[in-house]
């Protein structure tokens, strides 16, 4: 009997988790596509974003967001993966015992915070530099790429972990060195695990907004080269929705609109790789 | 179980705090004087807890058209679609073009202005400054100091898609304070020692200028209510108005609505 109350208790909650989803999804998509309609496709895709004259134009804002996340990555990715074959595969247990927590540790960081170094580190370091702003996508994208660090190196990690012992001592008899190992049996083999891990630390790296406002310029312009400012979707929302009203209003959800059907597809892709391990 | 019961605690906290307390929201302009008023408003009545939040002046006169706030602030004058509620002139501010405070270019004329956020004049050398490019910083599309700047200054002129945005009068003065190729522009009394305000025209925006209505670029300090105030909002909109209230207006950089001269 108290089993069955238990059971009946967990499903509502795990339903009311998947109806608060579909409300938010059903909510965006309800606010933001009238106005994508009403202004036209060509109007939304342009770059012209003046949304208090009826100028919708996202594209900037999707371009900037492209940018800094391929350039978080451009960060992330190696960092990341050396990290991850560093612990599972070069490092003793003592080692990985301490390194690992301190990695997640960085996950743990409020966004704002790394914004806040962001702005008193990196922006006057390259400004000072490589002239411009400071407020870039370079900028961006190394706070950015240290954001996603612990996704990238928790989950290739664990995929390197779990490449059977054998494989390796397959290896090991063949002559192969580990270095050989890693590259040539290890990456391949736990590619899944990797791709998992970098398109999960993607999905965090575009939908992240207070550390890319801080340190990013905000500027609407398609940035000419990495050391200019640039705008994201995310950013946009999070600094006119305070003040927005009517179709302005209606335009930043028509923005969330985007970003949804973007992450969502990134988590498809990454649903499907994981799954044909 | 433990959660709910810290939910249902906070939530009573929130309760009772609206019961004795006025929220006031909107303008991040606005926001920083009525906090300092508050302040001192909340020593002499300390049974009456005032809340200050901020969300822009727009977000500001919804709340309180849909009464989320007791009190809306505003930085500008109501548009004809938000009529209908009680309007109180609290002080007016001007609204200073700034500097990094090294930045040997102490006067502007309006086009010039005009020029550098329209991305005409990109280099400060054009001004008779060093050979550097110039980094203007906007605010967003929408808020109340953007709106009064693009009125008073730049006319029909469209501030250009390459300025920095930043989102509140505090991040404009931040990145102007440690950029010295940077140019923002914020309330007038925001304005401290890291940075310079400029002379628009050859005419600083000093108190006395700005009271003389010599330096144009003012806008109203706005408290918005949607009935006639009763109660402890009456009592905090009359302090706000008293001698006390206005003079800790002015101290901070504003020009007292009693004090306002008319030409």
């Amino acid at each position: 009997m108290k089993d069955k109350i238990a059971e009946k208790a967990l499903l509502f909650i795990a339903l009311s988790a998947i109806l608060s989803l579909l409300l938010i999804t059903f909510f965006i998509f309800q606010q933001g596509i009238p106005l994508l309609f009403k202004a036209g496709f060509g109007n939304f895709f342009s770059t012209h974003w003046s949304p208090t004259r009826g100028q919708f134009g996202i594209l900037s804002m999707i371009v900037g967001s492209l940018m800094v996340t391929i350039g978080a990555l451009i960060v992330g990715i190696p960092f990341g993966l050396a990290c991850a074959i560093f612990l599972a595969e070069f490092s003793s247990s003592a080692i990985q015992k301490t390194l690992k927590p301190i990695i997640e540790l960085l996950a743990g960081i409020p966004s704002v915070v790394y914004g806040f170094m962001g702005i008193v580190i990196l922006v006057p370091f390259i400004r000072q530099t490589f002239g411009g702003p400071g407020f870039s996508v370079l900028a961006a994208s190394i706070i950015l790429g240290i954001m996603i660090l612990p996704t990238i190196v928790s989950i290739s990690y664990d995929a390197f972990v779990a490449v059977p012992n054998t494989y390796r001592e397959g290896s090991f008899a063949v002559g192969a060195t580990k270095w050989q190992t890693v590259v040539m049996l290890l990456l391949p083999a736990a590619r899944s695990g990797i791709v998992a891990g970098i398109i999960l630390g993607m999905g965090r790296a575009i939908g992240e907004t207070m550390a890319v406002i801080m340190i990013a310029g905000n500027a609407l312009k398609i940035p000419g080269s990495i050391f200019d400012s640039v705008r994201t979707l995310t950013s946009t929302i999070a600094l006119e929705l305070g003040y927005a009203a009517g179709d302005h209003r209606a335009a930043l959800f028509a923005c969330g609109s985007v970003l949804f059907i973007i992450i969502i597809a990134l988590n498809i892709v990454a649903i499907r790789i994981t799954g044909r391990k | 179980m433990r959660y709910l019961a810290i939910l249902w605690f906070l939530s009573l906290l929130t309760c009772t705090q609206r019961k004795g307390g006025i929220i006031i929201a909107g303008s991040t302009s606005v926001q920083p004087f009525i906090e300092k008023v508050a302040e001192h408003f909340m020593e002499e009545h300390p049974d009456i807890v005032v809340n200050v939040q901020g969300g822009g002046s727009t977000a500001g006169i919804q709340a309180t058209l849909n009464k989320t706030c007791d009190i809306g602030a505003s930085s500008r004058n109501l548009k004809v679609s938000e009529r209908g509620l009680r309007v109180v002139l609290i002080a007016v501010d001007g609204i200073a073009v700034i500097v990094h405070r090294d930045n040997p270019v102490n006067d502007l004329s309006i086009d010039e202005v005009r020029a550098i956020f329209s991305g005409t004049i990109t280099n400060w050398r054009e001004l008779g400054g060093e050979d550097a490019e110039i980094i203007p910083v906007t605010r967003e599309e929408g808020s109340g100091t953007r709106g009064s700047f693009e009125d008073m200054i730049m006319g029909d002129v469209i501030i250009s898609d390459a300025c920095l945005v930043q989102d509140s009068n505090g991040a404009v003065r931040e990145i102007i304070a440690t950029t010295p190729q940077g140019i923002g522009y914020i309330s007038v009394g925001l304005v401290d020692e890291r940075e310079k305000a400029l002379a628009i025209n050859g005419v600083k925006p000093t108190l006395v200028n700005l009271m003389t209505q010599k330096y144009r670029f003012s806008r109203p300090f706005l408290l918005l209510l949607c009935e006639e105030p009763r109660g402890d909002m009456k009592t905090f909109i009359d302090y706000v108005l008293s001698k006390k209230g206005q003079d800790i207006l002015k101290s901070s950089g504003l020009i007292p609505a009693t004090e306002i001269q008319d030409d």
